[in-house]
């Protein structure tokens, strides 16, 4: 039996809490006088609410109030003019199916639950369209520019190759879903005070945006949110149902809680868009390329724009003189999307690398030798060197690791009873960014060492990273360090999103560890003492219980010289059983190359989840919608499959573990979205050297590979 | 609420469970009396007669003597009356494991319980498993093979781990996978997870 002390220095910095069911969530702040709040939801896609009958609802037992767009509270800023259409109860107009029409406040769950079911609305409906691809096809429907078109050398250079193709991928949408259900508790107080404990990737934004909505001062409101069940991108913007309830909280002066059902998660906080994509590649006949067209169409809502990076990657990621791309988005009747893991960079790799496989298969090449025939040495797209690449290494190292030399370029060579083996390989790339944060750093006599930073942890382990960059340079045991985050009030930092926190507030715990290192050297000097002098002896001998610092800090030129970016490999091998086309994914092996690794623990982590992500969005994941009615039929864990254990093989991770020299002090770069980025391609190309079949369209359904 | 002085009367509380619970499900099917129960206020008074049923149980040793509506599931009851919060709500359907918990030692979705179905029982929880200051064999694997990221399946994947181990269901790697799927891990920690397992297993300390 062991102890409650963490074991290794890498170990999860609150693993302890994890484990005993002490991290406290969202929803599981105990308040005096909470009560609970139900969402009632539009049945029809489109139209008005002609009427609202609450009166059930309001006599029903323990019911406090239903809050609609009869009896809101004010909230400022939807007063004006302008701003978002969706302004929750400012507006009786239905953009989606299962859209937030009123609040059941009750105090009990089980009351408000019960009540809102008494709430009914009517409605006068319009006729509406959820099918994208019926949009696309549409020439009445719009299309808006998501992206400035992008032209390298000739436009659509492949259509005069000696060896070309031109094909269409098909991705449906995908939903986050996080295991924690998304909600909030705000408790508005007189004189507009607001405390809320959210489920969010960003306690400054939340902060924020409910200022602007309510117009109300940042200092007035306090978000708190230590821990966060997974977040994936959902949690990066405060969503109607978060401003339903703090008005909810506004109009009965009480703490109001929301979490909001399985079902609703699909509707509510957005998901990974729909996207069609064409790409023609040209070659010649030694397998160099010399043309990329990437055109891609993403879906959108009717009320807001929603764009990501779907077609950035064909731009760099190979040598080529001739690359052009486009990138349009659609409106359909559903709620507006929001960047999922990898985000729109996931949507894109599937189609360009599954290309290039398809690309070396027309050359008779294998498709390593392909890509690293035509890996580019600098960055064509800006003109720059790359400021760390090392994606050859990692080619070898995969290739080694899964038993690449095993694979036949002739589909469909290895058999095995019903079994068919195959193997694939991608690349994922995605920017390496680092913002600007701040971070206080309290320097203790006792020997401690505490930091604070508004930053988040959905999960990648931010917390740990942030202690081993301080033990690091300050050589302060790990268990002699705290990290102090998810709390509004703390220095600033931005949200938990583009892979960059690492880089970002790790700068920021870099610099702070500095200025108190030369605080205490300068001491030290003052005081006569060595310049080597333990830390707790100086302040000792200052009679000073502290000293604290607070450093904000940011990228400086480097990025104008260099472009910086992370990598990552990944090789599958699969199984694809013959008659039942069931896909086994069989070996995984991801080398990623992003910079130093600061926490190896986590960052194996990370990428094991990305490799589980990727297996959902290759072969399970896909949300159904039924587009006579507008709603999702699949909108539950029987029916949307994500990646159980038994899904899931073992994943040798690899890292190249080499500090980039340009992008921050650690030489770290981020690597959450690139451990997703490009997987499902790795799994279709592994299916296709399997069996000989090409499916373009995810998922991978069994259906598809015995069409 | 924790502490009523009266103890329950198992068999009445049963009975009058089934009783009250027949009415409640009759009014659940029949939308439109429900409706008009609620306008002609009808719907408290069934209410303030059914709402409070009287329950005991055992939840991580400790006693619980308590009245509570029958529509509420064992996992809100531990989450919102006995602020035991460690047990997470995933899905709330049976779904995804999240809400794993021990009765009387076998692992249960305790979302697909009603509270007073567990009269007379003894719930373990996540936060029931450490021994005091001491963590559970299964815990200290967790932390060591980092069987988590965001953490908030993991009260459930433990639970349902130790049950996994007690079952005998650790003959091999997919052994444990197959037995161990009723636990969705959205942040992907698969693998550690079946690392942790074969680790305590391995440990042969009794779990
Ligand atoms: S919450 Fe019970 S199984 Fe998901
Ligand atoms: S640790 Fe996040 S869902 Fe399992």
């Amino acid at each position: 039996m062991e102890k409650r002390v963490l074991k290794d220095d890498n170990d999860r910095v609150d693993g302890i809490l994890k484990v005993t069911g002490q991290a406290k969530y969202f929803a599981e702040y105990e308040l005096p006088g909470l009560t609970y709040g139900v969402l009632v939801t539009s049945t029809i896609t489109k139209g008005k609410i002609t009427a609202l009958d609450t009166k059930a609802a309001e006599k029903a037992p323990g019911v406090i109030a239903v809050i609609s767009h009869l009896n809101k509270p004010s909230a400022a800023a939807y007063e004006q003019e302008g701003g978002p259409q969706m302004k929750i109860f400012y507006t009786d107009k239905i953009f989606y199916n299962g859209q937030p029409i009123a609040i059941v406040v009750a105090n009990t769950f089980e009351r408000a639950t019960h009540a809102a079911s008494l709430v009914k609305a009517t409605y006068a409906k319009e006729d509406f369209n959820t099918d994208f691809e019926k949009a696309l096809k549409d020439p009445k429907a719009k299309k808006l520019q998501g992206q400035a078109d992008y032209k390298r050398g000739i436009e659509n250079a492949y259509k005069t190759a000696v060896v070309k193709l031109e094909e269409r991928y098909f991705l449906p949408i995908e939903t986050h879903n996080p295991m924690e259900l998304h909600g909030i508790i705000a408790d508005w107080r007189p004189n507009n005070q607001l405390t809320v404990y959210a489920k969010t990737q960003g306690v400054k934004a939340t902060q924020g945006t409910i200022a602007n909505v309510f117009k109300i001062p940042m200092e007035n409101i306090q978000v708190n949110s230590e821990f966060v069940g997974g977040g994936f991108g959902m949690a990066l913007r405060t969503w109607p149902l978060e401003i339903a309830t703090v008005m909810a909280s506004k109009h009965i002066g009480k703490p109001v809680k929301v979490v909001i059902t399985r079902m609703q998660m699909f509707t509510m906080v957005g998901n990974r868009p729909a996207a069609i994509q064409t790409i023609g590649l040209g070659a010649n006949k030694d397998g160099k390329l010399t043309g990329i067209t990437h055109r891609a169409y993403g879906e959108t809502s009717t009320y807001e724009n929603f764009t990501e990076g779907v077609v950035n990657m064909a731009k760099f990621m190979y040598q080529c003189d001739n690359v052009n791309t486009a990138y349009a988005i659609v409106p359909v009747d559903l709620g507006v999307p929001i960047w999922m893991r990898g985000p729109g960079e996931a949507t894109g790799a599937f189609a360009l690398e599954s290309a290039i496989d398809e690309m070396a298969h027309a050359l008779d090449m294998d498709p390593l030798d392909f890509r690293i025939k035509n890996d580019p040495e600098t960055d064509q797209q800006k003109n720059k060197p790359f400021s760390s690449k090392n994606i050859k290494e990692a080619y070898k190292i995969g290739a080694e690791k899964i038993g690449w030399s095993n694979r036949k370029n002739k589909p469909g060579s290895l058999i095995e009873g019903p079994w068919q083996t195959g193997y694939g390989v991608s690349v994922g790339v995605f920017n390496a960014n680092r913002g600007k944060a701040s971070v206080k750093g309290i320097l203790k006599a006792d020997g401690s060492l505490h930091l604070q930073s508004a930053t988040s942890d959905i999960g990648p382990g931010t917390g740990t990273g942030m202690t081993l960059i301080a033990n690091k340079l300050m050589k302060i045991p790990v268990n002699k360090i705290t990290f102090e985050l998810g709390d509004s009030s703390l220095p600033p930092a931005p949200s938990q999103g583009g892979s960059a926190t690492l880089s970002t507030v790790g700068s920021a715990v870099n610099d702070v560890c500095v200025a108190l290192k030369s605080a205490i050297a300068e001491l030290a000097a003052n005081s006569n003492m060595d310049a080597t002098a333990n830390f707790v002896d100086v302040l000792k001998k200052n009679n000073l219980p502290q000293i604290e610092v607070t450093k904000e800090s940011q990228g400086g030129k480097e990025r104008d010289n260099y472009s910086m970016y992370s990598f990552s490999i990944h090789f599958v091998q699969v199984k694809v059983h013959a008659l039942t086309g069931v896909v086994k994914v069989s070996k995984i092996v991801s080398v990623g190359d992003s910079g130093t690794i600061v926490s190896p623990k986590t960052a194996r982590s990370q990428m094991l989840g990305g490799a589980v992500g990727g297996i959902g969005m290759a072969l399970t994941e896909e949300s159904i919608i039924d587009h006579r009615y507008g709603r999702y039929i699949n909108n539950n864990f029987a029916d949307y499959h994500v990646p159980v254990n038994a899904d899931v093989p073992e994943i040798d991770v690899n890292f190249i573990n080499k500090p980039d020299p340009y992008i921050n002090p650690m030489g770290a770069k981020g690597m959450g979205e690139i451990a997703l980025i490009g997987f499902s391609a790795a799994v279709a190309n592994a299916v296709f050297n399997a069996t000989g079949k090409r499916i373009r369209t995810l998922p991978i359904t069994p259906d598809k590979i015995l069409a | 609420m924790k502490s009523s002085d009266q103890k329950p009367n198992q068999g009445d509380s049963r009975r009058d469970f089934l009783k009250k619970s027949s009415v409640i499900t009759a009014i659940a099917l029949t939308p439109s009396v429900a409706v008009k129960a609620a306008e002609s206020n009808a719907d408290e008074r069934f209410a303030q007669l059914f709402e409070k049923i009287p329950l005991e149980l055992t939840v991580n040793n400790k006693v619980y003597q308590t009245t509570v509506e029958p529509r509420v599931t064992l996992l809100d009851y531990l989450r919102e009356e006995l602020h035991l919060t460690g047990t997470k709500k995933g899905c709330d359907h049976g779904q995804c494991g999240a809400c794993t918990v021990h009765v009387d030692g076998q692992r249960v979705n305790s979302c697909l319980s009603l509270a007073v179905m567990n009269e007379g029982k003894k719930i373990t929880t996540i936060e029931g498993l450490a021994n005091g200051e001491t963590l559970h064999p299964m815990q200290a694997a967790f932390i060591k093979h980092d069987g988590f990221q965001c953490g908030y399946c993991t009260p459930g994947q433990i639970m349902s781990a130790v049950a996994c181990v007690r079952e005998g269901h650790t003959g091999s790697r997919a052994e444990i996978s197959e037995y161990m799927s009723g636990n969705i891990c959205r942040c992907g920690a698969y693998p550690n997870i079946v690392d942790a397992i074969i680790e305590v297993k391995e440990g042969g300390e009794k779990v």
